[in-house]
């Protein structure tokens, strides 16, 4: 046996490459286990879905079978006013993101009131369904949970989509899918860099804020504004449309590249987009020849560039 | 090298994967330096190609990445292996049609896994880029064919000790794979939240600490010896490094993730274990400057001394960087700024990829008999690289400094990309001297098989003259 003479030296190896492992794996593993999930944590994980970048049920990313966001001003069922209420519809089919479908994800006081109160258990894949995110006071806390909707109040997915304006919907779904795509996150950021960075870009986030969630896509490599909270921010979807289509419309000095490629062939009244007569102008403009740089056309409701923009309205 | 595939083992010739595992390596080291090129160039003129989705920078930038860590770094680090460990232990490669064949899964795997992620089926993982399925391939198609060949050669071996460059080569192909399983497991059991965060930070910094940095020392502890004639300094000093990469690098991964709400306590060993990374450092570099004493004149005159030991030398700046950027004081200041970036090109554009060049250019002419075609061509690649990396790192180094300051003071964000714009130019043109510097390379080594002066048995290509 060749390594004999190596056997001590195997041994220390494994004690060494055990021990470092022991705690950098297990030990943060069991510690960040035991996180409890927050408000934000919860909508966050049900306006994403079960996968943000690469998986079974979207394996090209082009933003299949996510949930859709919605704000509801009226009970589906009843069809009675009600306050304007952010609920996440799951059509049939639609995978449910792993908060519901794992037992350890939520955490123990969220993982018990989504059960017990918010019937979490009784959602179906194959019918779907619809939820939103309650908070309940326990011992001077306030514990947030799921309820699912579908079964504590008969709101069934494509009645509720049938409810909701074209203006109250938003695809956070597959816009987080368009978000990792395209490579947002190489230089916009997730997470505010520590101290003044809190000041500009707003809050950090809590320990609870990401349970169930994947990609976090954090990003490292900031070439551009951090993103936790641009929903807060700026909310014009105008400002967005132009941003997206081509960033030095509305910031000459912008180094972001033009996502004009999500809006695919058609705008959001059926026309088709003429690009080679856009850049046209546009160059024009940009050379001092046009006083006003040439129309951007509305992103049609099913296209990419719709979902990523309710994307990044929808970081608050 | 099809013809290979499918022959008897004994009637490869000795060599024969090195060989072909060298040349892919530098194919995709073009292939990795153009995208990074293209790149920056996008990131100084953002209208330079638009319109087209594959074309855009969100698209490329991760092929880039894993190009340069995966095809070349990687390719190399086998090439050395296929050669190193059988001539350290005096034997032949334990299965050279593995070895092929190796190389042969590996350039596939690689073409198809970028390919995929060129048309964005990315995990949304930075380092981890590549879906699961991929990752699989890397680890079982790739890695432990590699690791396999390596561990089995080392037990083969017919000499009495095992040289240190082969520990490193033998652990470091195990703790690989580790890597490579243990932190793609949030997209195989889906695995969410800061528990996927830290896991893409532990694998992103650890196929650096356990894969790509003690590989390339290890490459550079067999060819300064062999090249100067020296023996190594000391094999004590070696053992501190070996043991010090093992307990000290494999620890600090959370000093990523310093602004993210992991558990304190994480963030604080983490930020503690990486100054440590300062002992493998100083062992590694002490060790290897000492074991030119006599021969500083080769630093001059042998290309390969020169790539080794101006890798070597890069070292000293990128772990005081290192160990130091990652704590506290200083991470909020540079942290996510161009001063990483400077930093990352540091490691692997500088460091690893100088130690490995050498390899490269000292294991094609051995193994293919071959005195290098022109000493002129490999110095004017070796200037190309080292001039183009150092304008990339000043100026990168410098924007990630006005970033920081942007950062602190408050500074509207949009003056910080236009005081950036001259640095971004700069980057953009060092990296695009790396890249011709790269195709200037290949045709150098496919002259070098094809018309380099053949060496005689038992002679070392540098003891030759040269022709031309």
């Amino acid at each position: 046996m060749a390594f004999r003479e190596y056997k001590i030296g195997a041994r220390m190896f494994g004690i060494a490459f055990g021990t470092s492992m022991f705690i950098t794996l297990y030990m943060p593993a069991v510690d960040i286990a035991n996180v409890s999930v927050t408000a934000t944590g919860l909508h966050r994980q049900l306006s994403f879905g079960r996968m943000g970048g690469f998986g079974y049920e979207d394996p090209l990313l082009t933003g299949v079978n996510k949930p859709v966001s919605v704000v509801l001003k009226s009970d589906p069922k009843s069809g009675q006013p009600i306050e304007a209420t952010n609920a996440y519809v799951y059509d049939a089919g639609v995978p449910f993101p792993n908060g519901l479908t794992h037992p350890r994800i939520l955490g123990k006081g969220p993982s018990e009131l989504s059960n017990t109160k918010g019937k979490i258990g009784e959602a179906n894949n194959a019918t779907g369904a619809v939820f939103i995110v309650r908070e309940v006071e326990q011992n001077g806390e306030m514990v947030p949970y799921i309820e699912n909707a579908t079964a504590t109040r008969g709101w069934m997915p494509s009645a509720t989509l049938a409810k909701v304006s074209e203006a109250d919907r938003f695809h956070v779904g597959k816009g987080k899918i368009m978000f990792v795509r395209e490579g947002c996150w190489w230089c916009h950021t997730l997470l505010p860099e520590e101290t003044q960075d809190w000041q500009y870009f707003g809050a950090p986030p809590m320990l609870g804020d990401f349970n169930g969630e994947n990609p976090t896509a954090f990003g490292s490599d900031r070439k551009a504004p951090d993103l936790t909270h641009v929903g807060s921010r700026n909310s014009s979807r105008e400002w967005m449309t132009l941003h997206f289509f081509n960033p030095r419309l509305v910031q000459p000095h912008s180094i972001m590249p033009r996502y004009d490629y999500l809006w695919g062939d058609v705008d959001a009244n059926g026309r088709k987009i003429n690009f080679s007569e856009w850049y046209d102008s546009y160059d024009q403009y940009a050379a001092g020849k046009r006083i006003y740089p040439p129309e951007v056309p509305e992103p049609a409701k099913d296209s990419e560039a719709r979902a990523l923009i309710d994307f990044v309205l929808n970081l608050k | 090298m099809f013809k290979y595939l499918f022959a008897k083992n004994e009637d490869i010739p000795a060599g024969s994967a090195a060989i072909f595992f060298g040349f892919s390596s530098i194919m995709w080291f073009i292939v990795g330096t153009g995208l990074g090129s293209f790149n920056a160039a996008k990131l100084a003129f953002p209208d330079f190609v638009y319109g087209i989705e594959m074309l855009s920078f969100g698209h490329m930038r991760q092929v880039h990445v894993l190009a340069v860590i995966l095809g070349w770094i990687s390719m190399a680090f086998a090439m050395a292996m296929m050669y190193i460990t059988p001539a350290l232990g005096n034997t032949k490669l334990w299965s050279e049609k593995m070895g092929v064949w190796n190389c042969f899964l590996w350039n596939i795997g690689l073409a198809l896994g970028l390919f995929l992620l060129w048309m964005g089926v990315t995990s949304g993982r930075e380092y981890s880029d590549l879906p699961w399925f991929i990752d699989l391939v890397v680890i079982f198609g790739v890695l432990f064919p590699l690791g396999l060949n390596v561990w089995m050669t080392i037990k083969t071996r017919r000499t009495q000790g095992i040289y240190t460059t082969n520990w490193f080569f033998g652990a470091a192909t195990f703790m690989v794979m580790i890597v490579f399983l243990v932190g793609n497991s949030p997209e195989f059991f889906s695995l969410t939240g800061l528990t996927e965060a830290y896991l893409t930070w532990w694998f992103a910094h650890n196929v650096l600490g356990l894969w790509i940095t003690p590989v390339a020392a290890a490459i550079s502890y067999y060819i300064v010896p062999k090249v100067t004639g020296n023996p190594l300094y000391s094999h004590r000093i070696g053992h501190l490094h070996f043991w010090s990469v093992v307990v000290f690098y494999s620890t600090p991964a959370a000093h990523h993730l310093m602004s993210a709400p992991l558990p304190e306590w994480l963030k604080s060993f983490a930020s503690v274990e990486g100054v440590l990374i300062l002992v493998p450092a100083i062992a590694f570099v002490s060790n290897l400057l000492l074991t030119m004493t006599g021969k500083w004149k080769m630093f001059v005159e042998n290309v390969e001394i020169k790539f080794t030991i101006s890798g070597v030398l890069m070292a000293i700046p990128l772990n005081m960087q290192g160990g130091f950027q990652q704590t506290r004081a200083i991470n909020w200041y540079i942290h996510g700024t161009g001063w990483i970036v400077a930093h990352a090109h540091l490691a692997l554009l500088g460091f690893s990829t100088f130690l490995e060049a050498a390899a490269v250019y000292y294991g094609l002419q051995t193994l293919m008999r071959r005195k290098l075609y022109s000493l002129a061509l490999a110095n004017f690649h070796f200037w190309m690289l080292l001039i183009g990396f150092t304008t990339y790192w000043i100026s990168m180094t410098i924007a990630g400094l006005i970033q920081g300051a942007g950062k602190i003071y408050e500074v509207p964000y949009i003056d910080v990309v236009i005081a950036e714009h001259p640095y971004m130019i700069a980057r953009w043109v060092g990296g695009t001297m790396v890249f011709l510097g790269n195709c200037v390379w290949l045709y150098n080594m496919w002259m070098t098989a094809r018309v380099g002066t053949a060496i005689p048995a038992g002679r070392l290509p540098h003891e030759l003259a040269y022709e031309r």
